[in-house]
């Protein structure tokens, strides 16, 4: 508790003596506006709290090898050990397809991450970092909906795409946003997708009310999206069906914005991080789901080509878990995590945030990482100098979040 | 005979929308004679099916102690992370498994109930005073929440209706009043360290005065402490007190309790009221004045007027209802005839003019297709799949009941694919029970399915219909008609 004040005050200080993101914002909208591409964000979230720690290792911390007997990942150059960052940290073996990203320098950490409330609920953690309100319940909308009214340009059907069947917090708002089926679903056929079923509902459709207007724009969304990846749906079906999982879905979203430039934004929600028993270490539950998630991003990259210049991808996670494992294998909820940037906009190549390190008195309640980032500073940071966003747009995205540039320094350009 | 589309109106919009037959029925009961017999709920004969259906869920008729009793120990468990992974996953699907027959409970009623004001009030204040089901124990209490706090005063007094919520377990867990202690007394310890505001944030925001009712934060911060001390006995503990007390330690588990260790006795200003009880009768004071204010009457007569009316109702109508309601001490029965004997609400051009819910569009296709549905999976998953999760709404405000909420390009071809699958007849909505069953195969679609006939759901609905809507259904494929009366625009209105 008295942690959490005393960094909140940190931040809010920092805030007032002027180390906010104004000034960049000018230069940053300045260079947006040069260079005319479509700037894009995908975020992806980890739902049920993934393990920091052995994503981003701290191996040259001794305390982390002291809280983890069982489940450290080992150090750089051993069997199963991390795979080096930058002399202090390593990256969990199982995501081995990131380094490529990693080496071009379009990689980027920001350890000691998270939301300034305290919560260990699932529930409440990503509701408020999907609200973008840590603390606030009453918000009705997700900040990714309030970013997409923030954006310039006339509004089209496909600006923001949601990958899954239900309409995730974050994107939930007033401006509409499309979505995709996820896995095996996404090649199916919708009914409307019949000609005579089409036609029938079109004449009941063909006025200028309101209804009739949703329904023109979901089918011609829904028709761009089919187009898109029509290619890729006959390949699925022809072949054998592949396990659905994020690298088809990730395959997917990089086909779509190839084929279609009005795509800005993005969403995926993937469960399974919730790791209280047998998580493993270089090997085993952990891993298996690690490697998905860099097998995923890394078709994005690949399937991106050019496009990877002008996208930004956040990987973020509602709280970090315990330092120590605990008498399962596992670890528990706990508090800071490690969020997660990759695109062409990111200076990579260097994990950023203030490292508060493992010893006791550095931990949240003398059991957790502690929050030096609070996670809305590290997305305003990347709105303004990669989306080109000004300091009244991102006060609306983020009302009245005590943003702090400090430890974000240069992390996105535009 | 009232003219045919009055009695839509009064059946769309009064209930859940026209079962076969609805129509007929109001139109010779008389628009002010029905609403009556649905302000009379317990005097409506309910259907033996639904009745039977509802006594066979396992769960249904357990009071929230006896859940609090069963189900405590594993939530715990769960939450300390000790089982194992397949442990877990059993304990897991034992609570989910009553958050499934509540759900099952509830659309059997909505779907099958003649008391379909009753249902609608019960959407609208469950809504009103939300709980997500998804925190913690919430998932096995939601639904004797709604038994207990919500279904049987639905149209009664409000005062009556916020206090069975404020003390309901399921709410107190909600929004962490039960966690909220005077700091420093001798209850304070653990958990229980200091004062949380968040209920009394949103009593005062949500289910009272309403955002503008005119509190300050101030107001907050006294209301928190005036109702600090309230929770539900914590279970070891308490049952050794009872015990030691001589009563049945099981008796009270998960019960509403106050405990003055944890209460703030001090005097507090409340809206320029000083209240010093100093003991339990502090928060229900505070509760009753809440109850009972302007900006009550004004922010719930907006609400049933959005929900029942218009999304921008006329001013005049919710001063009308807002008087009803200070003058009859909060009687909702009072307020609801105020609003359905009003002109605003009866006028042919408020007819067919309200986007449906989704909650409202499923459950009205439901009852039109004249099936006895005995399978709630398709509409729950289509709910889900619509935004709208029955129980499913994360935070206390409750869902929206507007056009700007719910209508959007995505949502409307998903409820037209929904309607076609239904009146191609592809939806198993008459087999076996597939919503409490996880092992049940997921109904694999056989070759033959049976359409529904589209005559029978023009004809509940009094054979109001479009005339554009009319010329597609006349050159559609048989198998296609149904499902373009469900997936017309005259359907995704109410």
């Amino acid at each position: 508790m008295r942690m959490k004040r005393r960094d909140f005050l940190k931040l809010s200080a920092a805030g007032a003596a002027g180390l906010t993101l104004v000034s960049v914002g000018a230069h940053g909208w300045a260079a947006q506006n040069r260079s005319g591409a479509t700037q894009r964000l995908v975020v992806v979230f980890l739902r049920g709290a993934v393990d920091g720690l052995n994503v981003v290792v701290p191996y040259g911390d001794a305390a982390y090898y002291e809280m983890r007997p069982t489940i450290a990942i080992a150090r750089p150059g051993t069997e199963g050990g991390a795979l080096g960052l930058d002399g202090h940290f390593g990256l969990h073996p199982a995501l081995s397809p990131l380094m490529p990203m990693w080496k071009e320098h379009s990689l980027a950490f920001i350890h000691a991450s998270g939301s300034p409330d305290e919560t260990r609920s699932h529930f409440d953690a990503q509701d408020y970092m999907e609200s973008g309100t840590p603390g606030i319940k009453s918000t009705v909308d997700g900040w990714m909906n309030r970013l997409l009214a923030e954006l310039p340009g006339p509004r089209r059907s496909t600006d923001a795409v949601n990958f899954g069947p239900v309409m995730p917090r974050i994107l939930s708002g007033k401006i509409d946003v499309a979505s995709v089926a996820s896995g095996r679903a996404a090649g199916k056929p919708m009914v409307l997708d019949r000609p005579v079923v089409e036609a029938a509902f079109d004449s009941m459709y063909a006025g200028t009310d309101n209804l009739s207007r949703a329904y023109r724009e979901g089918q011609t969304a829904r028709k761009q999206i089919m187009t898109d990846l029509k290619q890729e749906m006959m390949a699925a079906d022809n072949g054998a069906p592949s396990p659905a999982g994020f690298p088809d879905d990730t395959a997917r979203l990089a086909d779509l914005i190839r084929k279609d430039a009005n795509v800005e934004l993005a969403f995926f929600g993937l469960g399974g991080w919730d790791t209280h028993v047998n998580q493993g270490s270089a090997k085993g539950q952990l891993a298996n789901h690690l490697t998905q998630l860099a097998e995923g991003l890394a078709a994005l990259r690949t399937g991106l080509g050019d496009s990877w210049r002008d996208t930004v991808v956040i990987v973020m996670s509602e709280f970090g878990r315990t330092a120590h494992e605990n008498g399962n294998g596992g670890t528990d909820h706990g508090h800071g995590n490690v969020m997660w940037v990759m695109g062409g906009p990111i200076a990579g190549g260097k994990v950023y945030g203030r490292w508060p390190g493992l010893d006791e008195e550095e931990l949240h309640e003398g059991r957790d990482l502690a929050v030096t980032t609070d996670f809305r500073s590290t997305i305003a940071a990347i709105l303004v100098d990669h989306m080109g966003l000004g300091a009244a747009s991102i006060a609306r995205v983020f009302p009245d979040a005590p943003l702090d540039g400090t430890n974000v320094k240069g992390l996105a350009s535009a | 005979m009232i003219a045919a589309e009055l009695a839509l109106h009064a059946a769309d919009r009064i209930g859940l929308g026209p079962a076969p037959g609805d129509v007929e029925h109001i139109r010779s009961l008389g628009y002010e004679e029905f609403i009556e017999r649905q302000l009379r709920p317990d005097d409506i004969p309910q259907f033996a099916g639904l009745a039977r259906r509802l006594a066979a869920l396992s769960t249904w008729q357990m009071t929230t102690s006896e859940l609090f009793r069963e189900y405590a120990p594993q939530a715990h468990k769960i939450a300390e992370g000790k089982p194992s992974p397949a442990e877990r996953m059993v304990l897991r699907k034992q609570m989910q498994h009553v958050a499934r027959e509540a759900a099952v409970a509830r659309m059997a009623q909505a779907v099958g109930s003649p008391a379909q004001l009753q249902e609608a009030m019960t959407d609208f204040w469950f809504n009103h005073f939300n709980v997500f089901a998804r925190k913690g124990l919430d998932l096995v209490w939601v639904g004797a929440y709604e038994r207990e706090a919500i279904r049987p005063y639905v149209f009664g007094r409000f005062e009556t209706l916020l206090r069975a919520t404020a003390k309901h377990p399921a709410m107190l867990f909600y929004l962490d009043n039960w966690l909220n202690t005077a700091p420093e007394s001798a209850g304070a310890r653990g958990r229980f360290e200091g004062i949380n505001e968040n209920y009394a944030r949103e009593v005062m925001e949500l289910h009272t005065l309403g955002v503008d009712g005119g509190y300050t934060q101030a107001d907050v911060v006294a209301l928190a402490h005036l109702l600090t001390g309230w929770g539900f006995t914590p279970g070891r503990e308490a049952a050794r007190e009872a015990r030691l007390q001589g009563r049945d330690p099981r008796s009270s588990l998960g019960g509403f309790i106050f405990d003055p260790d944890r209460h703030d006795p001090s005097a507090q200003m409340l809206l320029g009221q000083s209240f010093d009880a100093g003991d339990a009768d502090d928060g229900e004071a505070a509760l009753t004045m809440l109850a009972n204010h302007p900006a009550t009457a004004r922010h719930i007569a907006m609400k049933l007027c959005q929900y029942f009316v218009a999304d921008k109702p006329d001013p005049a109508l919710v001063t009308a209802l807002s008087k009803t309601f200070l003058d009859t001490g909060g009687d909702t029965a009072a307020v609801l005839r105020t609003l359905f004997l009003s002109q605003s609400f009866r006028k042919q051009t408020n007819f067919g003019t309200k986007f449906k819910t989704p909650y409202r569009f499923v459950v009205s296709a439901a009852r039109a297709s004249g099936a006895e549905v005995t399978n709630m999976r398709p509409l729950l998953a289509t709910l889900i799949q619509l935004g709208q999760p029955l129980y499913g709404c994360q935070t206390p405000n409750g869902y929206a009941a507007t056009e700007e909420a719910w209508l959007s390009p995505d949502a409307l071809l998903k409820r037209i694919n929904f309607a076609v699958a239904l009146g191609a007849g592809r939806l198993p909505l008459t087999s076996a029970d597939e919503t409490l069953d996880d092992d049940a195969p997921k109904t694999a679609p056989t070759g033959k399915t049976t359409p529904l006939d589209s005559d029978i759901i023009i004809a509940a609905r009094g054979g109001v219909l479009a005339a554009k809507t009319r010329d597609a259904i006349a050159t559609a494929p048989a198998p296609l008609k149904a499902g373009l009366v469900l997936g017309s625009p005259d359907f995704m209105r109410c």
